[in-house]
């Protein structure tokens, strides 16, 4: 047999055989394969750009959330600011009404004590000149009990008029 | 390294068996050999060679104490006189003649093939008989067929767009795709999909039957992709579906390309284009059935190599079987190289040739 020329009932079989192979792997072969191969290959490329698209979106709001601390911690800031200088203001305002008050009550303090004061003081004076008529009185008593010395002291005083 | 060691004491032990063996009973058998030569003992290269790489009748398998282990297949002839006839060729081995038939001897015209005996003398009939590398082909055929069936069905049973698969199925989806995505969407352009299942048919076919032409044991061994009359047909194939689905621009470079008028006028260009339109496939076919056959021969002359030594002692004899074996290792690798390469050439040619009868002009 001659290597080189095709023999012709190999070549009737592999014909007929190539042929039947060919039409089942056409058939019923490859094309599921490689269907369902590109199939899922769109799938996974959809699936990617979703993924991508949902880190995008994931980034974004990230940053939103970021955004949003920020802005709440400035808000925090400036609401501690405030707070702070109201609560000083208040002090503040609550010392001079509380000075004042003192002063009002220092001030009514002072002219009770002042009237107190006079009154004792009248009293004091009232009760001075009453004693001091009772003792006037006692010591003329005793001096006019003796004529002789009545007698000399009207004598002085009228001297002394 | 403590295994390569062992492998080759196995090897040797192995290799000296037989001659020891022989030397001790006193009889001189070759294992492959007598079946091959008529005087015993001795290697006749022409025939040990292209029985090997060549077709048969029956599928000869191996010979144990000088009996044959032949697998018979089906003889298919049709005589001009007597009609079909079908037979086991069992029938016809060794000479014999069969209902008229018997193979032609050595130096008769038609060596090798079935010839009938008639009254008007020697004729060759109608022959279609299942031989050893239709045989073969079948049994090759049915494995690409199988392999590419049990690929697919697991597509039918899984939401493939869901999941990938493992195992066989991701074996075959990977080869698919490999060629599909490096051969075919490349080469063909953009309606790669009209062709695509005749490329991976191509490839697959090429591939399963060169790796089954590797391994040496029934049913494998044939030589199929390194025979003439396979290659042709693919090749045909590939002519069929380069111009029977060309494009305009592509028969307009062929019988009408741009080159200076007076080279149409006398038609040089377009003769060969023509040419060239027959040449492409051409090569395809002598390139694979070439290297194929090549990696068949240079295998066979490795082994032979232990026979053809084995007459010069046992030293030089079991030296050379190291090396032979060894080489004879190397060998079979690079085939497994081989018979993936050519598939993949075969496969990358084609869409290549098809890709250019689908080209659209170039818009100047």
């Amino acid at each position: 047999m001659s290597l080189v020329t095709p023999d012709f009932g190999l070549l009737f079989w592999m014909v007929l055989i190539f042929g039947i192979v060919l039409f089942i792997l056409w058939k019923f072969g490859f094309p599921i394969i490689t269907d369902m191969v590109e199939q899922r290959a769109g799938r996974i490329e959809n699936s990617l750009r979703l993924a991508r698209e949902a880190e995008e979106k994931m980034h974004a709001l990230a940053q939103e959330q970021d955004r949003l601390v920020e802005e709440a911690r400035k808000q925090q800031a400036t609401m501690l600011k405030e707070a702070t200088e109201s609560r000083k203001e208040i002090l503040e305002q609550a010392k001079a009404e509380a000075r004042e008050e003192a002063d009002k009550i220092l001030a009514a303090a002072r002219t009770e004590i002042a009237a107190e004061k006079e009154s004792a003081l009248r009293e004091v004076r009232a009760q001075v000149a009453e004693l001091s008529i009772g003792i006037a009185e006692k010591v003329l008593r005793k001096e006019m009990e003796d004529p002789a010395a009545a007698e000399r002291f009207v004598q002085q005083l009228t001297e002394e008029i | 390294m403590r295994w390569l060691a062992r492998i080759t004491v196995f090897l040797l032990a192995l290799l000296l068996w037989p001659g020891v063996s022989a030397a001790a009973s006193g009889e001189q058998e070759n294992l492959v050999l007598a079946a091959q030569s008529d005087t015993a003992g001795e290697l006749d290269m022409d025939e040990y060679l292209y029985g090997h790489v060549g077709d048969a009748y029956g599928w000869h398998i191996t010979t144990v104490n000088g009996h044959h282990v032949t697998v018979h297949l089906p003889v298919i002839v049709r005589s001009k006189e007597t009609g079909w006839h079908v037979f086991s060729s069992k029938h016809i081995e060794e000479g014999e003649e069969y209902e008229g038939f018997r193979i032609a001897a050595k130096g008769e015209p038609h060596e090798g093939k079935l010839v009938e005996d008639t009254p008007g003398g020697v004729l060759k009939p109608l022959d279609i008989s299942i031989t050893k590398n239709v045989f073969g082909l079948m049994v090759n055929s049915f494995v690409v067929v199988l392999l590419v069936l049990l690929g697919a069905r697991w597509y039918r049973k899984h939401n493939a767009v869901e999941e990938a698969p493992h195992g066989f199925a991701g074996v075959v989806e990977m080869l698919v795709t490999m060629i599909e995505d490096d051969i075919i969407k490349v080469c063909v352009g953009p309606d790669y999909k009209r062709y695509s299942p005749y490329l991976l048919t191509a490839f697959f076919f090429i591939f399963i039957n060169n790796l089954m032409g590797i391994v040496p044991f029934f049913p494998g061994g044939a030589n199929i992709t390194g025979n003439i009359a396979i290659t042709l047909t693919l090749a045909v194939c590939t002519f069929l579906a380069v111009n029977l689905f060309g494009n305009k621009h592509y028969f307009k470079e062929i019988f009408w390309p741009d080159v200076p008028a007076f080279l149409k006028i006398i038609p040089l260009m377009p003769l060969i284009e023509i040419i060239g339109m027959f040449t492409k496939p051409f090569s395809l076919m002598i390139r694979l059935f070439a290297n194929i056959l090549a990696g068949h021969m240079m295998l066979l002359g490795v082994v032979a190599v232990v026979f053809l030594t084995a007459e010069m002692g046992v030293g030089l004899n079991a030296g050379m079987s190291v090396i032979a074996v060894l080489f004879g290792v190397f060998m079979d690798i690079l085939e497994l190289l081989v018979a993936f390469l050519q598939a993949y050439v075969f496969t990358m040619l084609s869409s290549v040739f098809i890709g250019l009868s689908r080209q659209v002009a170039e818009k100047e």
